[in-house]
């Protein structure tokens, strides 16, 4: 047993990942969307297939990635976005908005129960009243905002998105589209005919005049509201543009866009319910763009099985097991968890990192451009260092840290991906791979080496008071790689801190101009050094050490998330208000942990009782490892 | 008692002091943002030697923490004394050595900017040429003489001065100038439109029929001081030096617009507040200004500014686009992208003189090499201990 159980854990575990990324297929006598979500279209800047679009719009209006439907079925985004496209009237039924706040239900009479989430239909009644509390709140900066009026700008912008998707392939509520696509084609050379005879003062049919310019104006109106912009460019425009858009220019063409008509097409059969008539024009649909824009097609195929695979949820599930193995493998049995540890590590690391390189390849930047990304990114830098201390030394920690922070960090991303698209456009000031590249990354390796000294102190504190795991040996070893750790912190964050000065200086003129984020980052840069200045006087021992390399956890948290919830600086554009709470929780149990570290040692259970450990003098026992530099005013006593 | 006093200077302990105290204050001076804006902390927290606490309702300040001059300068020479006195050779210190020496560079590189360094902004609308820029927040008092036709000679009386509401004489002013009310901040309304009862302070020019109110000083990064005050004109005789009747008292504002003209002893001459000027030898022409989007959203993509610049000394007339990330270097000023005016019609670019610029890339360099090379240094050391102790 003792033998074979690695090997058991991981054929499991590759077995659960293999049958949760079977690629989804669609039952036959069912409209194909699986296809039609690969379909390439233009939303916020960037090409991306239908499928992300659904999931983050979804994701917007209801704050998941399914939609219950009060029947009790499960739909997928795609399903509702497909609905919300083409069959206005039945997603106006689908209870897809969530309201959470209590006096936002205030506002519309309703008590709070346990439904959180509305149809359109329901809200509809109350969407001026909606859109006049929104344009207030509006007015006042988001950190100003309280609860109700961020809810209520939040459902505002819920509510706009919602209307734009409806108008992007089509005039919410056509019914025969392709019928009035015809009509407006055939109508257009007559109106042209029209319009030179009225120029020259002839006789000329008012009627066909009148009802192309309707129609031109029904187009011009869902090519102001447009979300989705489908046609992709050709000839001399480099830009996507709009289905309404797309129908304006006919008049010049002389003729409706191909893809203008395929859409119709599409949107009519899935109507009238009509399988097959849908999959053929998703297929012919596919095959046309695959021919005009190939690499945007087959980028939005790869996004789309990006997003089926969901690598950071799988390697999340896969690293939390990992810390539990390793918890265990400390009170037992610890050479073959051990062993089971590093391999389920090993293969969480490969689903992060298909993942991270999934989105770089998409993106085409490095690998940190916002929030989001810095939170994978820094779960990544981390166990990765922690994996390399884990082959070091053996012992089982490297390998719980590594599962800790992967599935912390995950966590985190997680929950910042609420605001929609994670890959979205940068701002023209971060519009340069060669910073993102070297600052960004440099910086937040740095937090990711922080946060695993923070966790390296914590398994020492936690072992050391509240069991008698933690033997000398233990302890010193904990204690070098707690040391180790932040010197590769220092040079992480000090590089990184300086390369963000000279970005700042070649593109705002300032080499330094204490903004809160740059402030933060030195805040990091002056911990270590005080940490290594503190530990090459010989003023801290491990203890001491290993408490302020908690504290440390607070710092390097506040510099990646509480300076953007001041709402001040340069740097805000990563802001965020809902964490909030969340942040002062996780530096309150800093706080707890310190003081638990500052339990006098004979308290410690691990230096109480055990005859085989003598209890360490509070000593580092391996003095050798502190750097002979200038500091010595230890041995000059 | 010298040697005691050397031996703090070179201490372990003060240098971790330093650091505890630089990270308070920088701490502390985050929160601060919130609540004075980011300029205001600059000044009172980072570019002080004290951070001064005024009690509530008292006219006195008490100093409660070192300010960042305070604490760099006691870093930097904690450095150097601890280095000169312990200096010793050898290779396991040369990371150390490294390290420090690009910490000197880069805290003296940043006294350096802080002392010289200046930044202003050139604010161009389309087509518009200028040959000076503007100080962000300063204002300064400036009397012109418009009388020769060929060009106007500008005696500028810097922001500072008047808020000492002193009498202010220059050799090339025939007058006085008694500064008799001085606003930091200040609203300006018609005499008819308050009820408070105030009355103007100005008996000349549109000011006669104006009310100043004061206002608290501005602190919000998008807000901005209108520095306003009530300047009176005494002639001087030329001949004894002694002060004639006053010619009135006007009302000078960043919010009156335009300048406002008065003549006196055959001359004429013209008075205005406005944004403190650096002028160039050198002149910039905005030929336009793109911003450009993300297609479908509104998310800025890119700005730039194509403008010509004209320099007679230097026989250059060239063309020159600048954009985010890429700014124009010339004779020691260097222009960034920094904004637009809210219709795009005109651009803001930062103008720089930095002669400081140089010292945190050469440090950074040092340091990094220092501390790839200390903490190499060991790691090696430490793995070839660990292979020693497994064998």
């Amino acid at each position: 047993m003792k033998r074979f159980f690695p090997a058991l854990v991981l054929g499991l575990a590759l077995l659960w990942l293999a049958s949760s990324w079977r690629p989804p297929r669609n039952s036959s006598g069912d409209f194909d969307l699986v296809k039609f979500g690969k379909i390439p279209v233009l939303v916020g800047g960037r090409v991306k297939p239908l499928d992300t679009v659904a999931r983050n719009s979804l994701l917007i209006i209801h704050s998941k990635q399914t939609l219950r439907l009060p029947n009790g079925s499960r739909i997928d985004a795609m399903r509702w976005l497909t609905d919300t496209l083409f069959v206005a009237s039945a997603a106006d039924q689908h209870p897809a908005f969530v309201i959470q706040n209590d006096e936002v239900l205030g506002l519309f009479g309703w008590q709070q129960s346990d439904r959180k989430y509305f149809s359109y239909t329901e809200l509809k009644p109350f969407l001026r009243q909606i859109e006049e509390q929104g344009a207030q709140a509006e007015k006042l900066q988001s950190v100003e905002r309280s609860a109700f009026q961020s809810a209520i700008v939040n459902l505002r912008n819920a509510l706009v998105l919602y209307q734009r998707l409806k108008n992007s392939l089509q005039p919410e509520g056509a019914e025969n589209f392709v019928g009035e696509l015809q009509l407006f084609s055939r109508g257009i050379p007559e109106a042209a005919k029209a319009a030179r005879q009225r120029e020259g003062g002839e006789k000329f049919d008012q009627a066909t005049l009148d009802r192309v310019a309707g129609l031109m104006q029904r187009y011009q109106e869902i090519a102001e509201m447009a979300y989705i912009l489908p046609i992709p460019p050709a000839g001399e425009s480099k830009d996507w543009s709009s289905l309404g858009q797309a129908l304006l220019e006919s008049l010049l063409a002389r003729e409706v866009h191909p893809l203008a008509q395929a859409y119709a097409a599409l949107g009519d059969a899935y109507r009238v319910r009509d399988h097959r008539a849908f999959n053929q024009q998703v297929d012919l649909l596919r095959d046309r763009l695959a021919q005009e824009q190939p690499r945007a097609t087959s980028r939005a195929s790869y996004e789309f099985v990006f997003n089926h695979v969901d690598p950071f949820t799988h390697s999340m599930t896969l690293y939390v097991l990992a810390f539990l193995f390793a918890c265990i493998s400390w009170m037992a049995w610890d050479r073959p968890l051990n062993r089971t540890v590093f391999y389920l590590l090993l293969l969480a690391l490969a689903v992060h990192t298909f993942g991270l390189a999934s989105r770089m390849y998409l993106q085409e930047r490095p690998p940190v451009t916002n929030l989001y990304s810095s939170a994978i990114f820094i779960g990544w830098g981390a166990v990765i260092v922690a994996l390399i201390l884990e082959r070091i030394f053996r012992d089982g920690i490297g390998a719980a840290c590594a599962g800790a922070i992967g599935f912390i960090t995950l966590i985190i991303a997680h929950h910042l991906a609420g605001s929609g698209d994670t890959l979205e456009m940068l701002q023209a000031v971060l519009d340069t791979n060669i910073w993102l590249a070297t600052h960004v990354v440099a910086i937040t390796t740095g937090y990711s080496a922080m946060f695993l000294a923070g966790m390296l102190a914590i398994i020492y504190v936690i072992r050391g008071v509240f069991t008698r795991s933690l033997q000398r040996k233990t302890a010193d070893s904990l204690s070098r790689m707690t040391y180790g750790v932040v010197c590769f912190a220092t040079l992480f964050s000090f590089v990184g801190t300086v390369l963000g000065g000279i970005w700042a200086d070649q593109s705002w003129g300032r080499f330094w101009g204490w903004d809160p984020k740059e402030n933060g980052a030195l805040l990091i840069v002056l911990w270590c050094a005080l940490i290594l200045h503190a530990r090459w006087g010989g003023y801290i021992q491990q203890r001491g050490l290993m408490t302020m390399a908690i504290f440390g956890n607070i710092i390097t948290s506040f510099s990646w998330f509480g300076v953007n919830m001041l709402g001040v600086g340069l740097h805000s554009y990563g802001f965020m208000q809902k964490g909030f709470p969340w942040l002062i929780g996780f530096m309150l149990s800093q706080l707890v942990l310190m003081a638990v570290a500052a339990v006098p040692l004979e308290r410690w259970r691990s230096f109480r009782t055990s005859a085989d450990s003598p209890r360490p003098k509070d000593q580092p026992s391996d003095l050798k490892f502190v750097p002979p530099g200038l500091a010595v005013e230890t041995t000059r006593k | 008692m010298i040697r005691k006093a050397f031996d703090v200077i070179t201490s372990l302990k003060l240098t971790i002091a330093c650091l505890a105290g630089a990270m308070v204050l920088i701490f502390a001076g985050t929160l601060a943002q919130v609540h004075l804006g980011i300029h205001e902390v600059q000044q009172r927290y980072f570019q002080s030697f004290f951070v001064w606490w005024p009690p509530e309702g008292s006219r006195f300040r008490l100093p409660v923490f070192p300010g960042g001059h305070l604490i760099g300068a006691v870093l930097l020479v904690n450095l150097i004394a601890a280095h000169a006195r312990r200096f010793r050779w050898g290779w396991g210190k040369l990371g150390i050595h490294l390290i420090h020496a690009g910490l000197i560079i880069m805290l003296a590189g940043g006294l350096l900017t802080d002392l010289f360094s200046v930044e202003s902004y050139l604010r161009l609308a389309h087509g518009d040429t200028k040959n000076y820029s503007e100080h962000a927040r300063l204002m300064e008092l400036a009397v012109i003489d418009t009388t020769n036709p060929e060009f106007d000679q500008v005696t500028a009386i810097p922001e500072a001065s008047l808020r000492g509401k002193r009498e202010i004489a220059h050799k090339s002013l025939p007058f006085r100038i008694v500064v008799k009310n001085f606003f930091q901040n200040s609203r300006l309304q018609m005499q008819g439109q308050t009820r408070t009862g105030a009355r103007p302070l100005a008996n000349q020019g549109p000011g006669a029929q104006v009310i100043v109110e004061a206002l608290p000083r501005a602190t919000g990064i998008d807000e901005r001081n209108v520095v306003s005050a009530v300047a009176e004109i005494v002639p001087i005789d030329p001949a004894s030096g002694a002060p004639q009747p006053a010619l009135g008292t006007w009302l000078v504002s960043d919010a009156l617009g335009a300048e406002q003209g008065f003549s006196y002893a055959g001359r004429t001459w013209q008075i205005a507040i406005r944004p403190a000027r650096y002028y160039k030898p050198y002149s910039v022409t905005l030929q336009k200004f793109t911003h450009d989007r993300y297609a479908g959203t509104d998310i800025p993509k890119n700005f730039s500014s194509h403008v010509t610049l004209i320099d007679p000394e230097r026989a250059v007339n060239r063309d020159v686009l600048i954009y985010m990330n890429h700014p124009l270097r010339y004779r020691g000023d260097t222009f960034y992208q920094s904004g637009f005016q809210k219709d795009e019609q005109a651009t803001i670019l930062q103008v720089v003189h930095n002669p400081g610029i140089i010292a945190p890339y050469i440090a950074c360099v040092i340091v990094a090499a220092g501390l790839l090379l200390q903490f190499g240094y060991h790691l090696f050391g430490f793995s070839r201990r660990r292979k020693a102790a497994v064998a």
